[in-house]
């Protein structure tokens, strides 16, 4: 079963009080294996925090289905095991951190007795001790954003939706964050969260969707898009003339006293690798290049316009 | 009543009392005092009838301005500074939502209206008063007024922006004190489709003159107590329906 499934989501929008519509989405198809890290990527305006929204009913979908646990997403039972962070969290900022994690406790039925361990827990587990009795209006965006950390995860969830967690942080917060997530996979936690940013996204994520323009263009294992996508060959050599590797291979450049030839297959990799060994030369190393992410989200970007 | 339902009026009641009701009521204190000195000097009469006069009237006027002010605003900055989305996307409905929303700002009205009768009191004992039956159902019949109109308020605000639902909020208060004008048109009016029209407007509009006892409180007459009960069901019957009127467009909004 899955942990989440969207077939054929559309939803569009009024501009105004006018008949025209905008369509946002035009048939969102994606599907969240429990225990991964699924990464929701596109620009912004793609469509992204949209389809989030529907997920979670702050938007009603003009057609699809959603299911989270292979059950309809209609109805406020279904969120009862999800953990949200929106994108550019907001809270009460009269509330301490400590008074809105019991606040959040309350709304999913947990009473305060029994989630009084979990809090002080989170609270460490996030960074946040020495703060939980501050006003959140004294706090900053990073500590915002763990705490919006904290209240999704207070009635420890089995689903965690965050849209652009990453938006804002600084490198230290960044790294803190991926962190909590690896670690929550490990503890067996499904994971979908939306960004535009590539980096982390390469740096966590299972699987991965790419959604452009209201639809997806690429879904997939992470490792399987990039392995299907090798571009090209380099073989990295030293201890030999520029002439004789003329007479072996023309397209090479000079980097930092090594040669780089560039090879379209693998296909004459031996050849090459015979011939400069057979000159006296040494093989520093031969490579695949493949595409990253950031080439395939580009390439999509570009097949998209 | 759930626990998501209490936890939100909870929250609403703590966003009230660390906001604006404070102030207000300090305000109100103050007022009230520099009023009652004024009227040891000013008065010739009943001295206690004035301060009464005075006090409820003061007390009517400043629960009004905090039952209006915090009822058009929560919902609506709850929309705008977005934090509606970690309320609404967890297992918490939109009827659960508004009718936290209402405890809360019932139980705030509540705090408020016990603090400024606790001042009157004390007030009226200090220039040698008791506490009288008729004032604390003065106070109750205020207390269901105040309800209806943080019932109004929480409609408008469900929909539109603060100053229109101030705009519609205080013109139905004021219209509601002056409903037997309706009563007046219908004797006047010859077109028949005007006198059901004006008719329809009483039964609909609220008739918040309903709750207003005052005058007997001041001036010592007889409370009819099946007026009473009468004004005590249509208080919830008017609450009640403005509730599901407001879940009803509650339930049709988006939050983008």
């Amino acid at each position: 079963m899955k942990a989440l499934e969207i077939k054929g989501l559309k939803k569009s929008f009024r501009s105004n009080f006018l008949i025209k519509k905008y369509r946002i989405l035009k048939g969102i198809d994606l599907d969240v294996e429990k225990g991964e890290i699924y990464g929701f990527l596109g620009p912004n305006g793609a469509g992204k925090t949209t389809t989030i929204k529907c997920v979670l009913g702050l938007l009603f979908p003009d057609q699809g289905e959603i299911l989270i646990d292979g059950k309809p997403a209609a109805g406020a039972g279904a969120r009862s095991r999800i953990g949200f962070l929106p994108e550019n969290p907001y809270f009460y900022d009269y509330l301490t951190a400590r008074e809105l994690l019991f606040f959040s406790a309350s709304l999913f039925n947990l009473p305060a007795a029994a989630v009084h361990d979990r809090i002080a827990a989170l609270i460490h587990q996030v960074g946040l001790s020495g703060h939980e009795d501050l006003k959140l209006r004294k706090f900053s965006k990073g500590m915002i954003q763990r705490l919006g950390l904290a209240q999704a995860l207070v009635h420890d969830p089995d689903l965690l939706i965050l849209d652009e967690p990453f938006s804002g942080l600084d490198p230290i917060g960044r790294k803190d964050l991926r962190t909590m997530i690896l670690t929550l996979r490990e503890q067996g936690k499904t994971i979908f969260f939306s960004s535009h940013i590539l980096q982390d996204m390469e740096m966590m994520v299972d699987r991965v969707g790419i959604i452009l323009n209201g639809s997806i263009r690429r879904q997939g294992r992470l490792s399987e898009l990039i392995s299907r996508s090798t571009q090209y060959y380099e073989v990295v050599c030293a201890h030999i003339s520029e002439p004789v590797l003329t007479t072996i291979q023309a397209n090479f450049a000079c980097r930092d006293g090594q040669y780089v030839i560039t090879l379209a297959s693998d296909a004459d990799i031996n050849q090459v690798v015979e011939s400069i060994i057979h000159n006296d030369g040494r093989i520093v190393s031969v490579n695949p290049v493949k595409m990253t992410l950031e080439d395939i989200f580009f390439n999509e970007m570009r097949d998209n316009q | 009543m759930t626990m998501s339902m209490k936890g939100i009026a909870c929250n609403t009641f703590r966003e009230s009392a660390r906001n604006k009701m404070f102030y207000l009521l300090v305000f109100f204190g103050i007022l009230f005092a520099l009023s009652s000195k004024l009227i040891s000097f000013l008065t010739l009469g009943d001295a206690m009838k004035v301060l009464k006069d005075t006090g409820l009237a003061a007390i009517n006027f400043f629960c009004v301005l905090i039952a209006v002010f915090t009822g058009i605003n929560l919902v609506y900055k709850e929309i705008e500074k977005k934090t509606i989305f970690n309320i609404l996307s967890k297992p918490v409905s939109r009827d659960q939502f508004i009718v936290g929303k209402f405890l809360g700002l019932a139980l705030t009205m509540l705090t408020a209206l016990a603090a400024m009768a606790g001042i009157f009191f004390v007030f009226v004992w200090i220039r040698g008063g008791g506490v009288d039956l008729k004032i604390i159902l003065y106070f109750l019949m205020l207390f269901l007024e105040l309800l209806v109109i943080v019932a109004i308020s929480l409609l408008f605000s469900s929909f539109t922006t603060p100053i229109l639902s101030f705009i519609f909020t205080v013109s139905l208060y004021l219209i509601g004190h002056v409903m037997w004008t309706f009563n007046e048109f219908k004797a006047i009016l010859r077109v028949p489709f005007w006198k059901y029209f004006s008719q329809g407007l009483y039964y609909l509009l609220p008739n918040l003159d309903k709750f207003n006892i005052k005058n007997e409180v001041v001036l010592g007459t007889a409370i009819n107590p099946w007026t009473t009960l009468f004004s005590v069901l249509y208080a919830l019957a008017y609450i009640l329906a403005l509730l599901a009127l407001t879940i009803l467009i509650f339930r049709k909004r988006e939050f983008q």
